[in-house]
């Protein structure tokens, strides 16, 4: 595969890169990304979604009752999936140490309380959560590309994501050009996905598409498989600093654009809401939506995380109120 | 990689909120009084045990009702104020809400549908109905039936087993917002939820004689909507009975609305938004066990899009629940009887023996109860039963089409016109099939969405009359100028 919009002085490097080598995708697929205009016509040719059937069916589906062996099971599951970030101006090497020590053990006092899958924090605090989780397997995610607005130069953006991984960062969640996929240049989105991808290397890539600025769910699947057929390992929903950030309706298009990739490729990617979703309560809607949008094969750390600061307290005090019997209250879970 | 295997604990509802009570009596000027007929006994179709006894009624409490009925018509009901009327259905109405939690228990023993449906959507467009029609009562003359529209008199009405309360709704709220009395007859099978209903119209101190209960078989239905003391007959049923009642009605004063059988056409075109037509179909032909009038129990699609779509619903189908209706997280319930069940477990052969092909979803069914797993018939040819009879269950029969007339022609082409559904993008397309399809209510990307104010009935053998909004109105009225 080759960059759409033609090679320049600011696009080497973005050859071949996807996840998934162009050989093994299915002809159908090998056309799509042929040049810009068979992106194009791929895209706009996905089918619409209706908005009215989505948000009915995601609202049926938050009707679940999880209860018991069952909502223990989901809250052990969702702590391990979680991208516990902090992402301020703000941000100092104390903050990001605090939170990387919580992410090793989230509840000290409860042994046998799962760590979480991952830190998110901004490059030039990698490696300081680096010192920290030297030697555990929590993964140490890094925003880069110019998070938030992405609005830079694509040498910027390599530089950004190089110093990431330079740092020790082993997950990069990069920004799509918003700018770029709504004046409908998908070709420049494509190539810059592809060229960070190329740039982590085997690093996985999230692709933060930023739904809420995207507008409607037709543009949220043809960014989501405009992500997928760059490359990105993880779709993601948000950068935390849009409102609306990660719906359950955008997470339920994002997850029927991964079953469908399966489908078509066998190959399973990932799927990141992150922002908005603070409570068990919220996560567990989010499980149930993996279970029977995507399968069963998603409830794994691997292709499922929450992207979230607060919500793993809630997750902690819940867990305890099931194993403790008592809620405890927010005194007895670590301020970070 | 491992992933976590992760089941849903059961999250039974609890069946004493139900309150169910040995013994039920019919309801008759306005006191529980037990009927002359032999009782009933009622089963809860998910266990097959019995759940309560219930008086019924003889030819005789038929005429004792009827005469209650037109006296409560005389003296209070038709003399009231509409204002006044209205305050009763307001009551009637919150009364429904208050009790909402107990009635959808009540409903799902009795009926078998899962409590997710009884709890979201029989229940509270019960109460819905009584409060849409509370607001007519004091504004006849503005609902185009001229300036002092009349009510009619005693209405019969009969009502069937697949949506007890909220049929019961359907028809008492306008009737009563009118100014009629009623007598009403509900399902042998689901006599239940309807008598917790007179128990709120009691308690909202609703004028005795202005509303009766009469459980009972088809004889005493029979007998009600011949009864020469009525003036008005609604009849909620399949089309045999329908057709009966029109002809024994025949040559008298009575005014009649039928709302019968369907085999609607839901029909999907390749630029649909195919996820959500999947959702529709499921919607459209699964919700309540199929057993809805309306259902979308014909899938038309567009053959160039067929294979997509249904892989897609396979693997949807594929994810429903189907057990324990009292289970929060069950999709599908129980078959109301032993009877229905073998009705559709006999149509079903015969589509094997007519040379579709079966898909049935891969879900566990419960070895004690009356459950049917979701079944998919591709292949579908239009001269084949299972394309042209009411199946009235979980069964859906997959057509294809080539071209909008070919999809036109395929749906008008049945002695039905209750419902039809159509997916597609293009909004020209949704107006111009909308207006070829002769069937009384369309919908476009969605199906089975009920709303009082929206009119619901039937073209052809799917009967006459509407029911809800302004238009159902006129069921209740004798317009004067």
């Amino acid at each position: 595969m080759t960059t759409l919009q033609g090679s320049s002085a600011s696009r080497t490097g973005a050859l071949g890169a996807t996840a998934l080598p162009a050989a093994a995708l299915p002809p159908d697929l090998v056309d799509a990304i042929r040049d810009e205009q068979s992106l194009r016509r791929f895209l706009a040719g996905l089918p619409g979604v209706d908005p009215v059937g989505l948000e009915q069916r995601s609202a049926g589906l938050a009707t679940r009752s999880i209860k018991k062996a069952s909502k223990l099971a989901a809250i052990d599951l969702a702590i391990s999936m979680v991208d516990l970030t902090t992402l301020e101006g703000s941000d100092t090497p104390g903050k990001v140490r605090s939170l990387a020590a919580k992410a090793r053990r989230p509840d000290p006092d409860v042994p046998g309380t799962p760590s979480v899958a991952a830190v998110c924090v901004y490059p030039d605090m990698v490696s300081c959560a680096a010192e920290v989780l030297r030697g555990s397997s929590i993964g140490i995610a890094s925003v880069a590309t110019a998070f938030p607005s992405g609005r830079s130069a694509l040498p910027i953006k390599l530089a950004d994501t190089r110093l990431a991984i330079e740092s020790g960062a082993t997950e990069v969640d990069m920004v799509i050009d918003r700018g770029a996929f709504l004046a409908g240049n998908y070709g420049k989105v494509f190539d810059e996905i592809v060229a960070i991808k190329q740039a982590c290397g085997t690093t996985r890539l999230k692709v933060i598409l930023e739904t809420g600025e995207l507008g409607t769910y037709d543009n949220v699947r043809r960014a989501s498989w405009l992500g997928l057929l760059a490359g990105g390992d993880f779709i993601k929903t948000s950068t935390g600093k849009i409102s609306p950030a990660a719906t359950l309706p955008v997470t339920h298009v994002m997850l029927q654009a991964v079953r469908d990739w399966y489908d078509r490729t066998g190959e399973r990617r990932a799927v990141k809401p992150a922002g908005g979703i603070r409570n068990t309560k919220d996560a567990i809607k989010y499980l149930v939506a993996v279970r029977e949008v995507a399968g069963d094969e998603w409830l794994d750390p691997f292709l499922f995380r929450f992207g979230a600061s607060s919500l793993l307290n809630d997750l902690l005090m819940q867990r305890r109120a099931q194993t403790q019997g008592h809620y405890s209250g927010p005194s007895y879970v670590t301020v970070d | 990689m491992t992933h976590l295997d992760w089941e849903y604990a059961p999250a039974p509802e609890s069946a004493a909120i139900g309150r169910i009570k040995e013994r039920y009596s019919m309801f008759v000027g306005g006191k529980f009084v037990d009927g002359r007929g032999e009782d009933l006994k009622t089963v809860n179709p998910a266990t097959e045990e019995p759940l309560a006894v219930v008086s019924t009624a003889s030819t005789a409490d038929v005429d004792t009702a009827v005469s209650v009925a037109r006296k409560a018509y005389d003296d209070v009901w038709s003399r009231m104020p509409g204002a006044e009327r209205g305050k009763y259905l307001y009551r009637i109405a919150r009364g429904i809400a208050e009790r909402a939690r107990e009635l959808a228990v009540v409903e799902t023993l009795d009926n078998g549908k899962p409590i997710k449906e009884s709890r979201d959507g029989d229940i509270p467009t019960a109460s819905a109905h009584f409060f849409y029609h509370a607001g007519w009562a004091d504004k006849l003359e503005h609902a185009g039936y001229g300036p002092a529209p009349h009510p009619l008199g005693v209405a019969g009405q009969v009502i069937p087993w697949n949506f007890p309360l909220l049929m019961a709704a359907w028809k008492i709220a306008p009737a009563l917002a009118a100014g009629n009395t009623v007598v009403i007859k509900p399902a042998e099978t689901t006599p239940l939820s309807i008598l917790v209903l007179a128990e709120i119209i009691a308690d909202a101190d609703l004028p005795p004689g202005v509303v009766n209960i009469l459980p009972g078989a088809g004889d005493v239905g029979s007998a009600l909507v011949n009864h020469p003391g009525v003036d008005k007959v609604a009849f909620t049923g399949s089309t045999a009975v329908g057709r009966a009642i029109q002809a024994s009605l025949a040559g008298t004063r009575k005014k009649l609305t039928l709302e019968l059988g369907g085999k609607a056409a839901n029909i999907v075109f390749d630029d649909a938004p195919i996820d959500q037509a999947v959702e529709g179909i499921v919607n459209g032909i699964f919700f309540n066990q199929g057993h809805v009038c309306c259902a979308g129990s014909r899938l038309l699609v567009q053959e160039s899009v067929a294979d997509e779509v249904l892989a897609k619903l396979r693997a949807r189908v594929s994810t429903l629940r189907l057990g324990d209706p009292m289970d929060k997280n069950t999709d599908i319930g129980a078959i109301n009887s032993r009877e229905q069940l073998d009705r559709i477990t006999a149509l079903a052969n015969v589509g094997d023996e007519e040379g579709a092909e079966r898909w049935t979803s891969p879900c566990p069914v419960p070895e004690r109860g009356f459950f049917f797993p979701p079944t998919v018939f591709s292949g579908v040819s239009q001269s084949m039963r299972i394309s042209r009879e009411e199946i009235f269950g979980p069964v859906l029969s997959v057509l294809t089409f080539r071209t909008p007339d070919e999809a036109i022609a395929k749906a008008n082409n049945t002695p039905y016109g209750l419902s039809a559904g159509i997916w597609t993008e293009k909004g020209s397309r949704i107006l111009g099939m909308a207006s070829a399809l002769r069937a009384g209510v369309v919908w476009s990307n969605t199906f089975n969405r009920f709303d009082p104010t929206a009119a619901f009935g039937g073209y052809k053998e799917s009967g006459f009359g509407r029911e809800g909004g302004r238009a159902g109105l006129g069921a209740y009225l004798q317009e004067e100028n």
